[in-house]
């Protein structure tokens, strides 16, 4: 078996596993845990006006703080939108789904991914050095945040010298771009990449019990 | 030819100009990816060449390599080298059998020893000595023997230099490459199913040359035709650059002649000359008729997964083992919420009977 059969087959297959695995453990078991009952008179009747009202005051900044956290706001939403457009459509990427989901759907120009796939590593790097130097973000920083943050910047790494054949053959930078995300799949239910699972559900439900207790947040 | 013509005497014999010779020379050195100057040298060392003793060998294989190199339209000055060889052994094409054909091998044997060039066609099995033989010997015990005495030996094609179709899963044979027994004399990997034929001649050419074996690859192919992808020369690859893919066979970007990428060609992951040198005289090759690349250069082509499965997709089992993943995900998420709320009772009523 060559190093692209053994990424493209076993390590895909056990990788996934963990992936689907992992996450419906967390979900599950977050959700199971937050069925107490709550025996308080609620101030009014709360549901999901209060629930999407969190998620889209969460998205945005907080007014009190804006100046201070435009950097993050805005290099959060830029790598996030460079992100998605890298993963979700470049043609190879949307085969590859296709081959787990079933279905697949329209390609953008690889020069349009390319230029995303940069400014995502490039934005990457610019947070993991600051994380490394700004005194506060050092100090609040621990292994996970380091770990998913380089785990993420990996495929994008191998995925650009790939693409650019760059160093070896192209079937050994495939392979290894292949198990870097398969790395990424098996630590994502352990680590902070939960939060893609997590963000919008819990903002929801904060969003609801505020809103029962009669808080606008 | 006769045997003490030189090959320059039998290719003017045979209408072959000054001219079209050293059009032929040229064409071999830059297929070598040797400089301008070395032309002449080629001319002069190929001119004079005597005719080399090849023994070829047919083992597990369906003669199409031997095919590809002997049915070219028109004879070309390349397949005219093929001829002015001493071809003093092959299954296929020589008119002796049986035990005439064996004395003839072991003569050239005996003859050219240290000298003659052993070429192999064909897997070997080793499952079981009697899936394979030729007059009652065996595939392993007949190259065992006429490699001892070889010069060098060339695999031609996919099933003599990795094993190939015989050795696809379950390998019911036990096939194996040329290189899996022989290990103590220069092998030349010319992989394809079937090869160029002008990658054979090439070879040929260069060790009549030079007399040594050229510039192999990792997997010990000569370089100077194995040296890039289909995908690095292919002419469809503005499309694939463009990200314009043909979606069937028969769709608008077909038609257009898109790249072929989400139809499963294996261009990216393929090395071999098609691209450049063609097939037929220079006529298409696999991805010019609209039909990607399979792969069949490489080791293991046929175990890849389908010849229409993109490279980057998944090879995966099937889809069930992620709804099991989910399900034991599940059982495990019910297990700890379970395990987390005995934990909260446990602490409740200890707090409750600490507080009363
Ligand atoms: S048709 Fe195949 S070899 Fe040609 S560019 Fe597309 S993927 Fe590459």
């Amino acid at each position: 078996m060559t190093l692209l059969d053994f990424a493209r087959g076993p390590a895909l297959q056990w990788s996934l596993i963990i992936l689907v695995a992992g996450i419906v453990w967390r979900v599950l078991g977050a959700i199971l845990l937050s069925t107490r009952k709550d025996l308080s008179t609620p101030r009014r009747k709360s549901g999901l006006k209060d629930g999407m009202g969190t998620i889209a005051s969460r998205s945005l900044p907080a007014s009190a703080f804006e100046k201070r956290i435009r950097f993050q706001h805005i290099t959060g939403y830029a790598w996030h939108l460079a992100l998605f457009v890298t993963v979700l459509f470049f043609g190879p990427h949307i085969l590859f789904f296709e081959s787990i989901l079933g279905f697949g759907w329209p390609n953008l120009p690889n020069g349009v991914v390319l230029f995303a796939g940069a400014i995502a590593l490039a934005i990457l790097i610019a947070l993991l050095i600051r994380r490394a130097t700004n005194p506060v973000q050092k100090l609040i920083s621990n292994a996970d945040d380091y770990i998913s943050v380089i785990i993420v910047m990996l495929p994008l790494l191998t995925g650009i010298i790939a693409f650019a054949h760059i160093g070896a053959r192209y079937e050994t930078l495939l392979a290894i771009h292949l198990l870097s995300i398969e790395a990424m799949f098996i630590w994502f239910p352990f680590g902070k990449l939960m939060h893609t699972a997590m963000t919008f559900p819990s903002r929801f439900q904060a969003g609801t019990s505020f809103g029962r207790r009669g808080i606008k947040a | 030819m006769r045997k003490d013509q030189n090959l320059g005497e039998y290719l003017r014999a045979q209408g072959v100009s000054r001219r079209g010779f050293l059009k032929f020379c040229s064409a071999t050195a830059s297929l070598m990816a040797l400089p301008p100057s070395a032309v002449a040298q080629v001319a002069e060392a190929l001119a004079s060449a005597r005719r080399p003793s090849v023994i070829w060998l047919s083992f597990q294989e369906c003669t199409g390599c031997t095919e590809s190199l002997t049915r070219s339209h028109a004879p070309t000055v390349e397949s005219l080298i093929f001829d002015a060889i001493s071809l003093d052994y092959h299954h296929t094409l020589q008119a002796a059998a049986g035990e005439g054909a064996e004395n003839a091998r072991m003569a050239a044997m005996e003859e050219n020893d240290g000298e003659y060039l052993l070429v192999v066609d064909g897997s070997i099995p080793t499952g079981n000595p009697g899936f394979s033989t030729i007059a009652g010997i065996s595939n392993l015990d007949m190259l065992k023997e006429t490699a001892r005495g070889a010069a060098a030996v060339i695999a031609v094609g996919t099933c003599a230099a990795f094993g190939g179709i015989p050795q696809a899963f379950p390998n019911p044979t036990g096939a194996v490459s040329v290189s899996d027994i022989i290990t103590d004399k220069p092998i030349i990997n010319v992989s394809g199913c079937p090869p160029i034929p002008v990658v054979i001649t090439g070879v040929l050419a260069h060790f009549l040359t030079f007399g040594t074996i050229p510039d192999l690859d990792p997997l010990g192919r000569p370089t100077a035709f194995f040296g890039q992808t289909i995908h690095d020369r292919c002419y469809r690859r503005p499309f694939y650059e463009r990200g314009e893919f043909a979606h069937t066979f028969d769709d608008e970007g077909a038609r257009k002649g898109w790249c072929l990428y989400e139809l499963g060609c294996k261009g990216p992951t393929s090395y071999n000359a098609c691209a450049t040198l063609k097939w037929n005289e220079g006529t298409s090759f696999p991805i010019g008729s609209g039909h990607g690349c399979l792969g069949c250069s490489e080791p293991g082509f046929w175990d890849h997964g389908s010849f229409y499965k993109p490279i980057s997709a998944g090879l995966w089992g099937p889809r069930e083992t992620l709804l099991g993943a989910a399900a034991a995900g599940a059982a495990l998420g019910i297990g700890s919420a379970m395990a987390a709320r005995a934990r909260k009772n446990k602490a409740l009523k200890e707090a409750e009977a600490d507080s009363s």
